[in-house]
C-alpha cells in the first residue's frame, strides 16, 4: 500500500515530471542465495507484517509452500535441486518484487497513481488506483504481480515501504535467522555482496556473483548467487531481464504517434469540409428529377 | 419535412438498428479503450463510471460488437467486393477528395472507398476482438508472451480502426443526404444518381 511520506520518482501514466526537489539514498534488499537455509521465515514475517494470509493448500511433493506467488504471498522460497561439480546442491531463493530501476509494470499501468516508485527506489502498487486490467502482469519482467480474484486489484512486495517510512528495515530482513537477507544503502549492499562473493570464490566457487540485472536499470533487491553465470539454475531467474520490446513499443513512441494521428484525422476531416465544402447532389441533377416527375 | 414516396430505400430497420448496435458500442470502446491507451485521454473513463469500472464493461462491449459485426458482415460482403470500376476509382480518389466528383466511374451501393472501409473494419474487429480475448484477464490467462502481442496489436488495430471511424463518418457528413440512410432508411433518387449511379440504374431501371 502506498504511503506518501516517502518522496515519489515517477507515477503511472503521468506524463508531467513528480518533484524533484528532494533526493533520498538509493536502498536495496541483498538476498544471499548461499546463506538461506530455506526456513520460511521471510515469509511468515511477511504475511504477518503486512496482515495478508494464504489459504493453507496442499503438500505438491516440493518444498515449495505455497507454490506460487499470490495476491496474499508476496514471497515465496523457491527450490531446486541441481547436481554441480557431481555434488547435489540445494539452491533456495527467496522470490518476489525485485523492485526494478526502470519498473515494467509502471511503464505498462494505465491508471494514474495506481504504480509509483518513491526515491529510495522503492516500487509500490496503490490499490485505491488501481482498476484491475493486469498490464502490470504483462509488464513485468519477472512474473511478479498477482490479481486478486476476490477484489481484482495488483499485490506484490511493497519492500514494507511503510517500515522504511519509519526508519525500520523490511520483515523478512528483520525474521531472517542466518543473515541471508541484509537491507541498507543500494552502495553499501553492494559493498557487502563483494565481500560475501569473494568468500564464495575462496570456498570454490568461482562464478560467484552479484545479481543486479542492468537491463531493467538495476534492481532494489539483489541475489547473491553462487551460479552467478546462470541464474536460471535458481527456479528460473531470468539471465538478463529488460522490459520486453513489446511492451516498449506498444507503451513507447506509438503511443504519442498514435495520438497525434487520431488528432490529425479529426482536426484534417473539420478543415477540409471548411476548404472544400460539403459534397452536395449537383443542382443539375435535382432538376433532372424534378422534370422526370412533371411529365 | 415530408418524405416523397418516390425515395428510394436504402437500409432496412434491421439493418439500421444492426448498423447502430454496432456502432454505439465501437463509441464506447472507443471512448473507454483510449482512456487505457494514453494518460491524456484517462478522465474519460468517468463517462463510464470510473476506471475500474471503465475496465470492467469495456471486453463485454467489445463481445457485443463483436457478435453485432460479424451478423453485419455477412448482410453486406457481397456488395462490398472490389470490382474494376472500384480500382479505376481508387486510383483517382485524388479528385474525389477534391470535390470534383462528377467524371468519376459509376458506383454501385458502395464505391470503392466505402468498400474499403468495410474491409478495413472487418480486418481490424477481427483482430481486436481476437487480441481482446487475449488479454482479458478476468476469464484468461494466457502465456506472457501472447499478452504482449495482443496488447501491441490491440493497440494497432484499434488506432487504424478510430482512423477508419473518422473517414467513414466525415464521409457521411460531407455528402449531404447520406446519413438519413441510417436514419429512418431513405435516399433522395437525386442522391442516388449522383454519388451511385449504377445503384440508381439498378433501383430504378432508369
Amino acid at each position: 500500500m502506498a504511503l506518501q511520506s516517502l518522496d515519489i520518482k515517477q507515477r503511472s501514466a503521468t506524463t508531467t515530471p513528480a518533484p524533484q526537489a528532494r533526493q533520498t539514498m538509493e536502498i536495496a534488499k541483498l538476498i544471499d542465495v548461499s546463506a538461506c537455509i530455506g526456513c520460511k521465515a521471510c515469509q511468515v514475517a511477511c504475511m504477518e507484517w503486512n496482515d495478508v494470509r494464504e489459504e493453507v493448500g496442499h503438500n505438491v511433493g516440493v518444498y515449495d509452500n505455497p507454490t506460487d506467488l499470490t495476491e496474499n504471498a508476496w514471497t515465496v522460497m523457491r527450490f531446486t535441486e541441481v547436481e554441480e561439480n557431481n555434488k547435489l546442491e540445494w539452491l533456495i531463493r527467496k522470490d518476489g518484487c525485485m523492485h526494478c530501476s526502470d519498473p515494467g509494470c509502471l511503464k505498462s499501468c494505465p491508471a494514474p497513481g495506481a504504480i509509483i516508485q518513491y526515491s529510495n527506489g522503492v516500487v509500490d502498487f496503490h490499490q485505491e488506483n488501481c482498476i484491475g486490467c493486469g498490464y502490470c502482469v504483462t509488464g513485468c519482467p519477472f512474473n511478479v504481480p498477482r490479481i486478486s480474484k476476490k477484489d481484482n486489484k495488483a499485490y506484490k512486495c511493497t519492500l514494507c515501504s511503510d517500515r522504511l517510512a519509519v526508519n525500520q528495515a523490511p520483515a523478512c530482513v528483520k525474521a531472517c535467522p542466518t543473515g541471508a537477507i541484509e537491507f541498507g544503502s543500494k552502495e553499501d549492499m553492494k559493498d557487502y555482496a563483494g565481500k560475501r562473493i569473494a568468500d564464495l570464490k575462496e570456498r570454490g566457487y568461482d562464478k560467484a556473483g552479484l545479481y543486479d540485472p542492468p537491463g531493467v536499470g538495476g534492481t532494489h533487491v539483489m541475489y547473491v548467487l553462487h551460479h552467478a553465470d546462470r541464474p536460471g539454475l535458481y527456479a528460473g531467474l531470468p539471465e538478463n531481464p529488460s522490459i520486453s520490446p513489446l511492451v516498449s513499443l506498444w507503451k513507447g513512441a506509438t503511443k504519442p504517434l498514435a495520438t497525434f494521428a487520431l488528432g490529425l484525422a479529426a482536426l484534417g476531416s473539420l478543415f477540409h469540409y471548411v476548404i472544400k465544402g460539403p459534397n452536395e447532389v449537383a443542382r443539375e441533377i435535382e432538376e433532372e428529377i424534378e422534370k422526370e416527375d412533371a411529365s | 419535412m415530408i418524405r416523397d414516396p418516390k425515395d428510394l430505400p436504402r437500409y432496412n430497420a434491421a439493418e439500421r438498428a444492426n448498423h447502430w448496435v454496432t456502432g454505439i458500442c465501437f463509441i464506447l470502446l472507443a471512448l473507454s479503450g483510449l482512456a487505457f491507451f494514453h494518460p491524456a485521454f484517462y478522465p474519460l473513463v468517468q463517462l463510464f463510471g470510473g476506471g475500474a469500472w471503465a475496465r470492467i464493461i469495456h471486453p463485454y462491449l467489445g463481445v457485443i460488437l463483436g457478435i453485432a459485426f460479424v451478423v453485419m458482415f455477412f448482410r453486406f460482403w457481397q456488395l462490398n467486393l472490389i470490382n474494376d470500376a472500384d480500382r479505376e476509382w481508387l486510383t483517382r480518389v485524388g479528385e474525389m477528395i477534391e470535390g470534383n466528383d462528377h467524371n468519376m466511374p459509376e458506383q454501385g451501393k458502395y464505391n470503392a472507398g466505402q468498400k474499403m472501409v468495410f474491409w478495413s473494419m472487418a480486418v481490424c474487429v477481427s483482430a481486436l476482438v481476437i487480441s481482446g480475448l487475449l488479454m482479458w484477464r478476468a476469464y484468461f490467462n494466457f502465456p506472457v508472451g501472447i499478452v504482449r502481442l495482443a496488447a501491441v496489436v490491440h493497440a494497432a488495430a484499434a488506432t487504424i480502426m478510430i482512423l477508419v471511424a473518422i473517414v467513414h463518418v466525415y464521409a457521411a457528413i460531407w455528402t449531404k443526404g447520406t446519413i438519413r440512410a441510417m436514419w429512418y432508411g431513405t435516399v433522395t433518387r437525386a442522391w442516388a444518381k449522383q454519388h451511385h449511379r449504377a445503384w440508381y440504374r439498378q433501383m430504378t431501371g432508369k
